[in-house]
């Protein structure tokens, strides 16, 4: 098997222009890779700057109303950012710096990327510019905010649908043209070799201590991992502390959306309806139609609203490693209220698509299971969609109160 | 070393009566395949040479702001493949001059990589253009091509170091598509010393004609190409023409890129 392959899936399907950029970047993560002191610096800046290793919490509550089958929560959320995104920009940071470039360019969806982005450039004082869809702009305004504030230049995209896809061309654009003195920061484990091999090292710091928290907290390692799968690095994280251990078994949910049956979910591999493909630099499994195009996805999350996966995602389940199911976004919002009330812990919606998994199987393990559920980042972020979704009335109020003072204020302005 | 290729005959053979070759790009069902047919006819009644016909993917990475949503436009309006091919095999009967297919490989693989590869020669196309798969992975495909009687076009970047400009070069068919300057197509690429000098590198590495596009734009950067190139690549700046103005200008336009 080639440099870059699993299985299969991944490759490096790019430009000639970016040969050489990818060439070199290959190089230098290769080199920090074999360099102990790179990763030592990457856990030391960690431990101190993003509050690792994050708590494996015991779930009582959630626990007890399954029959004292004990449900573990991995708390990415305790991240800086709240999320596991922290990972992967940090060590990307790291090797920038290690690399000598001086600025980086990312695209985000709903925010989270660029938010972890900027707090990575504004840490290691590197320039930074987010590309992000102008629809997006207008829907995510706080995290634009923070971006903003925290030095980096948002671009909104007027291009095309104004969303995600054309952030990724314009960001392209960018760095076609910026190679020398800057690194392209991807969000998760896709993309053209080395970016899924890469994040999937950066996340992995998840499964490592994962393993060392339960063996220390249970004495044995679980029965069952649960993690929300979109671009699949938060999964690939947590999973890689239990993929040498057979009798662990790993399950990876993604975005069942309105439903499997129409092309409103993002569930490429649970619902059975992707085909092999060539997109984005590299080769998996994508939900497309039979000229090759890609399909509109959707989910209730940004972060899960993916029309590809990680290749190494993509092998694990021809393997028969890793079990992929859906949740749809009824269940997801049912996941994260009883996540909120039976733990105090607010999850992102990404994340309460594992919650919804692990939740909808308890009632069927052995009644000794352990489960670990891979809470990826918090949901403080998905206020006004659940607030939405749960149709809260008090929360519009205040919204439309707001609303009014900002109004009053334009008109004395004016 | 190139290999005898019809297209490097015919570009030869064009080269006797002509100083540089044009060759523009379209987009399939941009605003219509009636619009296509439109304008490939006031582009070959104006003298281009040779033309790419884009078969619109979802996810063009090397392209432009320009194309990129001309490709988009193509397929919300609702192009299908088998339409484009079925389009792209009127147009190589009805206008005598050398087409070529350029898309992005997911097109192909979706399609079945041999059977478009050996559908495409049938139709008289005589090359392929693909942008986002590099030599390494093309091997199979270069030599299926080959067989087949049709050109797997090169592309050679400024960012190319000289060993690989050697190793593309040695596979080149037909002729290189030499990308003028760092970024997507579409662009304005200052027309100096280093796009000269870049020509300079890719003539070394290799014997086949070479094209070159990315940001030309007028009878100015076509003159400038004049004797460094064989073959001058216009795009977006045609497709921006046609969207503003309409066919005759954009045929008006090619009449006077030669200057």
């Amino acid at each position: 098997m080639s440099k870059g392959y699993f299985g299969a899936f991944g490759g490096a399907f790019i430009p000639e222009i970016l040969h050489q950029t990818f060439s070199q970047l290959t190089a230098d993560y290769e080199a920090a890779r074999a360099d102990a002191s790179f990763w030592q610096e990457y856990l030391e800046l960690m431990r101190n700057y993003s509050g690792r290793p994050t708590p494996l919490t015991y779930a009582e509550n959630l626990s007890k109303a399954h029959g004292n089958r004990k449900v573990y929560i991995k708390r990415e959320d305790l991240n800086q950012t709240g999320a596991h995104k922290a990972n992967n920009v940090m060590g990307q940071g790291l090797l920038v710096r290690r690399m000598g470039k001086t600025r980086v360019i990312a695209e985000t969806g709903a925010g989270q990327h660029g938010v972890a982005t900027a707090t990575m450039a504004a840490r290691l004082g590197l320039e930074c510019t987010i590309y992000m869809g102008a629809k997006d702009v207008a829907r995510q305004r706080p995290n634009v905010f923070w971006m903003e504030q925290m030095g980096a230049t948002v671009i909104p995209v007027t291009s095309g649908s104004q969303t995600l896809k054309d952030a990724v061309n314009e960001a392209m654009r960018d760095w076609v043209g910026s190679m020398d003195e800057t690194h392209y920061v991807l969000g998760t484990a896709c993309g053209a070799h080395p970016f899924p091999e890469m994040v999937s090292w950066f996340q992995s710091v998840i499964g490592h201590e994962a393993k060392a928290q339960i063996l220390e907290q249970e004495g044995r390692l679980p029965d069952h991992v649960y993690a929300c799968v979109g671009g699949g690095s938060n999964a690939m994280g947590i999973f890689q502390g239990f993929l040498d251990h057979k009798e662990v078994e790993l399950i990876g949910v993604e975005a069942g959306g309105l439903g499997l049956d129409g092309h409103n979910h993002a569930a490429r591999i649970a619902s059975g309806k992707s085909t092999v493909g060539i997109a984005q630099g590299y080769k998996t499994y994508f939900l497309q139609d039979g000229d090759g195009q890609m399909r509109h996805t959707h989910s209730v999350a940004a972060g899960l609203d993916y029309v590809g996966v990680s290749p190494i995602l993509a092998d694990l389940h021809d393997s028969g490693r890793v079990r992929f199911e859906a949740a749809t976004d009824v269940e997801v919002i049912e996941a994260l209220k009883r996540m909120v009330k039976s733990e105090g812990i607010i999850p992102a919606l990404e994340s309460s698509h594992a919650v919804a998994g692990a939740l909808k199987e308890l009632p069927n393990l052995k009644e000794d299971a352990v489960v670990i559920i891979n809470l990826s980042g918090r949901g403080d972020k998905d206020i006004f969609t659940i607030a939405d979704a749960l149709g809260d009335a008090k929360w519009k109020a205040y919204i439309q109160e707001r609303a009014a003072i900002y109004a009053a204020e334009k008109g004395e302005e004016a | 070393m190139s290999r005898p290729s019809a297209l490097a005959g015919t570009i030869k053979a064009k080269l006797d009566k002509q100083d540089i070759l044009l060759m523009s790009h379209i987009v399939l069902g941009y605003p219509s395949l009636e619009a296509n047919r439109e304008v490939i006819k006031a582009m070959v009644e104006n003298g281009v040479d040779l033309m790419e016909l884009q078969i619109p993917f979802s996810e063009p990475i090397a392209d432009g702001p320009t194309i990129a949503r001309a490709n988009q436009a193509s397929l919300d309006g609702g192009f299908k493949v088998k339409e484009g091919l079925q389009f792209i095999r009127e147009v190589v009967a009805e206008f005598k001059i050398p087409f070529l297919i350029m898309t992005y490989t997911n097109i192909l693989m979706a399609y079945g990589m041999e059977k478009f590869i050996t559908e495409a020669a049938d139709l008289g196309v005589k090359g392929l253009i693909i942008p986002d798969i590099p030599l390494e992975e093309a091997t199979d495909l270069i030599a299926q091509s080959r067989q087949a009687g049709m050109d797997w076009v090169q592309l050679m970047t400024p960012t190319s170091q000289d060993e690989r400009l050697v190793k593309i070069g040695a596979e080149a068919d037909g002729f290189v598509y030499c990308v003028a300057r760092r970024g997507v197509t579409g662009g304005k690429t200052a027309f100096d010393d280093s796009v000269g000098t870049f020509i300079k590198r890719c003539r070394v590495a290799t014997h086949a004609p070479l094209a070159v596009g990315f940001g030309v734009r007028s009878p100015e950067d076509v003159a400038y190409l004049k004797g460094k190139a064989e073959i001058a690549v216009v795009g977006s700046a045609a497709l921006d023409l046609h969207v503003k103005e309409g066919a005759e200008a954009v045929g008006q336009f090619f009449k006077g890129l030669r200057g």
